[in-house]
């Protein structure tokens, strides 16, 4: 790629930073050009983001109706998913999913309960409850 | 304070290793530290995932640059990694009062100055840490274009963030660095050694081999859903262009390389024209993306035969570079 190809498109998904990208200059010579966004990187991202925009919605959803627990909606909205759940607080999948009934989760240990908050970065009292409405 | 001086990279991890010897009398540039940390490769692993998705790394494992450059440039490192949220901490304090700056791994999804767009749960992040002010860490994260501050809540954080490849802390500082090193056997060593690695790798996930197989691995996607396939699609294009790889998978950034590496041994042929090819061949990969893209896009049927072949021609002119670099005798 030649510097001048380097393309400039303002991609939201950068959020105004820029990325070094090495391509070529006068004579050939490498350097590193600053992009501001590329269109065909910023349509994967936003694929990837609206993906975990819908699993939050979901997940809210489904607790808001109480068939499942905070945990589950929390989970998403901190970008995970099950399986990195389990492996950031080391509780097995199956255990997991019993605390998303919300009638398991009522009981859980304080104990259990730190380890989540710490995982998930929230606190006690955030974590047994969900937002009144999301607003993204 | 020390007076460090960040600068703009393409990748976090050669980036911090260009930096870090920089400041210490040692001028490397990052696609030298890149090559010769033999941190080109591609591999695609179906069985283990993330976010749902297989795992397709255009580069090598995590960390493995860093300890790559301290065994071929035989510089004393130091490695820390910590028990205790509290002792890392108070390390890395310490440290930076002795006037040191520091290499870290930290979680991407806790640093407070990433934007919201690009936080997700991707532990083998680096960044150098060359000053503290109170409660706040001065930063040089590679691929920002300017240096930035991080709260030491969120710093913590991030260096302790659990999981799959947790960082547990990781701190790490060189002990000496010399000032002159001869890099051309270096150099050369590292040119056969990747060449002969990616054209002969003995696992089918990995090297040349690891493209043929994602490239058949995209033509079965047609009995898949498409939602599915369009985000195993653009979850390729997020691990060639997203994480920071100077573009084209870290092609680009190769062929500056070899550039490099052509101009240390007079200019030699071999090696220009290696540095050529590959560039072309991250030109293609590029447009392997935008085809991708394009599909994502797009409302109609999904040519997945087209997308296929075109990672098998990347794959045959990528092995075409190789092939240029092995006719490369170095004489030191």
């Amino acid at each position: 790629m030649d510097i001048n190809s380097v393309p400039q498109d303002d991609s939201t998904t950068y959020a105004s930073m820029k990325k070094a990208i090495y391509a070529a200059g006068k004579n050939g010579k490498m350097q590193t050009v600053g992009s501001s966004g590329w269109d065909v990187e910023e349509i994967a991202t936003k694929a990837a983001l609206d993906e975990i925009e819908n699993s939050i919605q979901n997940a809210y959803e489904e607790v808001k109706f109480k068939k499942k627990s905070p945990l589950y909606y929390h989970m998403y909205d901190a970008r995970m998913d099950l399986l990195v759940l389990a492996q950031s607080t080391g509780f097995f999948q199956w255990t997991i999913k019993r605390h998303f009934k919300p009638e398991v989760f009522a009981k859980l240990s304080e104990k259990k309960l730190l380890e989540y908050c710490d995982v998930l970065g929230k606190t006690l009292d955030e974590i047994k409850t969900i937002p009144e409405d999301r607003d993204e | 304070m020390n007076n460090f001086e960040h600068k703009h990279h393409a990748h976090c991890e050669s980036g911090v290793m260009s930096s870090m010897l920089r400041h210490h009398g040692l001028n490397i540039s990052e696609p030298m530290v890149f090559g010769l940390s033999n941190a080109l490769n591609f591999a695609y692993i179906p069985f283990v995932k993330i976010g749902g998705m297989p795992l397709i790394a255009y580069r090598s494992m995590p960390k493995s640059i860093i300890k790559n450059i301290r065994k071929n440039l035989k510089i004393k490192m130091k490695l820390e990694t910590f028990s205790s949220k509290k002792a890392g901490q108070d390390r890395l304090d310490q440290l930076l009062d002795e006037g040191k700056i520091v290499g870290a791994q930290s979680s991407v999804y806790w640093l407070d100055y990433f934007p919201k767009e690009i936080r997700f749960h991707f532990n083998a992040h680096n960044l150098l840490i060359y000053a503290r002010e109170g409660d706040e860490y001065l930063i040089s994260d590679p691929v920002f274009d300017k240096s930035v501050r991080c709260n030491k809540e969120s710093l913590s954080k991030a260096r302790f963030a659990k999981g799959v490849m947790a960082p547990k802390g990781l701190l790490y500082y060189p002990i000496s660095v010399p000032k002159k090193i001869d890099l051309k056997p270096i150099v050369a060593k590292n040119i056969k050694k990747i060449s002969k690695s990616m054209l002969k790798t003995p696992v089918p996930i990995a090297g040349l081999r690891g493209m043929r197989y994602l490239a058949k691995s995209i033509l079965k996607l047609e009995s898949k859903e498409k939602k599915y396939a369009k985000l195993f699609l653009g979850h390729i294009v997020r691990m060639q262009e997203e994480i920071g790889t100077g573009g084209a998978g870290f092609r680009f950034m190769y062929a500056s390389f070899l550039q490099e590496a052509s101009e240390l041994f007079d200019h030699d042929e071999i090696l220009a024209e290696a540095s050529k090819l590959m560039l072309e061949v991250g030109d293609e990969w590029r447009d392997f993306a935008l085809m991708i893209a394009k599909s994502i896009r797009s409302k109609e049927s999904i040519d997945y035969k087209a997308i296929s072949d075109k990672l098998m021609d990347i794959s045959e002119n990528e092995s075409k570079v190789y092939k240029k670099m092995l006719e490369f005798k170095a004489d030191v």
